[in-house]
């Protein structure tokens, strides 16, 4: 023990640390404060190590060429020994990454933290979330694949929306006309090397200022922020209630982040590595590009928002959000921390949580789209045929054949791009349904062009036949009451 | 090092400038130059994308094959190999288009990259459409877009029927910013 001593202050009368590290470990924190809410900081930043690691070790195999890397990802999921946990580790723990700094986020906006004294702590905290969506976006796109490959394409499409320099932004983001290896290459560099290292010292800022400035107390309501009295009244708070982080707090830090570990080793055991999926090879257009969790709710934005509004929304919007969570601390650096008294900032919070959990829901079955196998991967329930004549069959055949439940369900499956047509036509007359199938219109494209007229009455007729045996199919009055007086004949029942 | 912080307190009081503090603002100066002269390569290099597409050396004109291998009436999938290619680039050069052979000599060619935000649509003969799987754009066999989000029809490449075969001029991802000048030109030669 002495002889262990003996080396323990060889090291430290050179590198004279120990007395900073006492000092930061035993820094005062106040003891409500030593709570469970305030251990997901100290996550993201476990997950952020266990990250650059899994990511170094991934390297020792990986090749960043777009000639190779989806070659070497396999090379890494099959032949290399515990190479697929490794990657499943590194994927997993990116969704951890960027869901605990997102509820570190939440919680630092609903308990005030983000007030005077520290308003750059959550500056840089702005900042490192955007480079932790940055390094989750270039991580998908390292993981080479046809996801990566179109993910990119979407990117270079929402950057050549740019006025003026659209086309300078899309070259420099692709590192040269396509998308190939020179934009692989860039993107290696970002994720491997210029954002992690910005990563790094942000993360040394943004905890140094931690320490500095001392951990957020408790909110408690009617406990005002004023400049002028603040750090005196959270210095008395601290010698009147305060415990020091080591050991005070630090067991819920460690046991937490603990927990986050195994439970990204268990997702990455159970679940394994994502991907890659297909080849990286755009002539395979049989393809459905879909990004990743954390982005899923811009794929649904990108797909609901009205086409007018699209791009201002995909230029200003970000400005307008990170300008916000920049301002924010200057907009409201002091007042109220408590949730209790800040009804808009919980209504707000709430709003933006319901609204992105809304997107990706919507998102994991993405009903925008055309199920593009609907009309040949989904035979027409035969409930439907049952009892029809040869035209209106003829008609299912032709609604089945032009890809009709690409976008319609029928029967409870098909495409969701368009109404469900189980019982059209208790909403549509014949003439309704012909005009809406030749003209199309309500975001139907026309099939006049592609339709013969007897293919248009086939289709129509056996469209007629959906209605439920409960309810009556749609009538034309006026076209009813020319029958009536041309041949006066009581309608045939169906 | 005691020394040196009395000499620097001194000369602040008598406020001369001191040999140690000129040489100071010389070697700050230095490294300014120095540092400014090597931005100049550092830029160079990492615009050197822009720099090519300015010159417009991205596009060329290629050769898609035979004319004879698009049938008349019918809407194929062609592949070139983009004319700009890199050692590293494995098969992301090898690039898809749709042809439209409408017939004789009269040509339609698509990029698979939506106008909308650049998915690869997949064309349906039997409806006449172009549908895309990302956000659910849909487009007429002209290209015209049919419906939903994309603002636009699909992207056409220029191109040219010479000594039998079908030319098409190419080089970069067709996105709302990089294809404007390309459509209008291939309207002009429909005329």
């Amino acid at each position: 023990m002495s002889r262990l001593r003996q080396i323990g202050e060889w090291f430290d009368a050179r590198l004279q640390l120990a007395g900073v590290i006492r000092e930061s470990m035993q820094h005062p924190v106040p003891k409500a404060s030593a709570s469970w809410w305030y251990v997901f900081g100290s996550a993201a930043l476990t997950v952020f190590i266990l990250q650059v690691v899994t990511g170094i070790l991934l390297a020792f195999t990986y090749v960043p060429s777009a000639a190779e890397a989806w070659n070497s990802l396999q090379y890494l999921n099959h032949h290399v020994t515990l190479g697929w946990f490794l990657r499943a580790v590194h994927g997993w723990g990116s969704n951890f990454m960027v869901a605990l700094v997102l509820i570190h986020m939440c919680q630092v906006f609903l308990f005030g933290a983000y007030k005077y004294p520290r308003q750059l702590t959550w500056i840089l905290g702005v900042f490192l979330l955007l480079m932790t969506l940055g390094m989750a976006f270039t991580g998908q796109v390292l993981r080479f694949d046809q996801d990566a490959y179109w993910g990119l394409g979407i990117g270079a499409s929402i950057t050549g929306r740019i006025p003026l320099i659209g086309q300078q932004a899309v070259h420099m983001l692709l590192g040269g006309p396509i998308i190939a290896g020179a934009t692989l290459s860039r993107f290696f560099a970002f994720h491997v090397f210029l954002i992690p290292g910005l990563l790094i010292g942000f993360v040394s800022l943004h905890l140094l200022m931690v320490l500095k400035l001392g951990i957020n107390e408790w909110p408690m309501p009617g406990r005002i922020v004023r400049k002028e009295t603040y750090e005196r009244e959270y210095h008395e708070l601290l010698k009147k209630d305060g415990i020091p982080f080591v050991p005070g707090a630090v067991w819920k830090d460690m046991l937490f982040s603990a927990a986050i570990i195994v439970a990204i080793m268990a997702c990455a055991a159970f679940f394994g590595p994502y991907g890659p999926t297909g080849y990286p090879d755009p002539t395979i257009v049989q393809t459905i590009p879909k990004p990743d969790f954390f982005f899923l709710w811009l794929y649904a934005m990108l797909a609901l928002l009205p086409p007018g509004m699209e791009t201002p929304a995909l230029l200003i919007g970000p400005v307008i959000v990170i300008g916000f969570l920049i301002l924010l601390p200057f907009l409201s650096g002091e007042g109220e921390k408590s949730w209790h008294r800040r009804p808009v900032a919980v209504v707000t919070l709430l709003f933006v949580a319901i609204a992105l959990g809304t997107f990706t829901k919507l998102a994991t079955f993405s009903p925008w789209s055309p199920i593009m196998d609907g009309w040949s991967g989904d035979p027409l329930p035969v409930s439907f045929l049952n009892g029809r004549t040869p035209l209106q069959r003829q008609g299912a055949l032709v609604f089945q054949g032009k890809q009709c439940r690409n976008c319609h369900s029928i029967g409870g499956s098909g495409g969701l791009r368009g109404p469900a047509l189980d019982s059209v036509a208790t909403i549509m007359t014949r003439d309704q349904l012909v005009r809406q199938v030749v003209q199309g219109g309500g975001n139907m494209p026309a099939y006049g062009k592609n339709l013969n007229p007897a293919e248009v009455a086939a289709l129509v007729s056996f469209l007629e036949t959906l209605y439920p045996p409960n309810r009556p199919p749609a009538r034309d009055a006026s076209q009813a009451e020319m029958k009536q007086v041309a041949a006066p004949t009581p309608a045939p029942n169906h | 090092m005691i020394g040196g912080q009395e000499e620097v307190n001194e000369t602040r009081q008598t406020g001369e400038l001191s040999r140690r503090e000129w040489l100071t603002k010389i070697g700050l100066l230095l490294n300014g130059i120095a540092v400014t002269v090597l931005a100049v390569p550092i830029l160079g290099y990492l615009i050197s994308p822009i720099l090519g597409s300015e010159r417009g050396k991205y596009k060329r004109w290629i050769a898609l094959g035979d004319v004879n291998e698009f049938p008349e009436g019918q809407t194929r999938l062609a592949k070139f190999d983009n004319p700009i290619t890199s050692f590293a680039d494995g098969d992301t050069d090898h690039i898809p288009c749709w042809v439209r052979r409408i017939q004789g000599e009269q040509f339609q060619v698509f990029a698979v990259n939506c106008a909308h935000l650049g998915c690869p649509v997949r064309w349906f003969p039997q409806s006449g459409l172009f549908m895309c799987p990302c956000h659910g754009g849909v487009y007429y066999q002209d290209g015209s877009r049919a419906s939903g989000p994309p603002p636009r029809g699909l992207f056409e490449y220029s191109h040219k029927v010479e000594a039998g075969k079908l030319m098409i001029e190419t080089g970069q991802l067709p996105t709302l910013s990089t294809t404007a000048k390309l459509m209008a030109r291939s309207r002009g030669c429909q005329g």
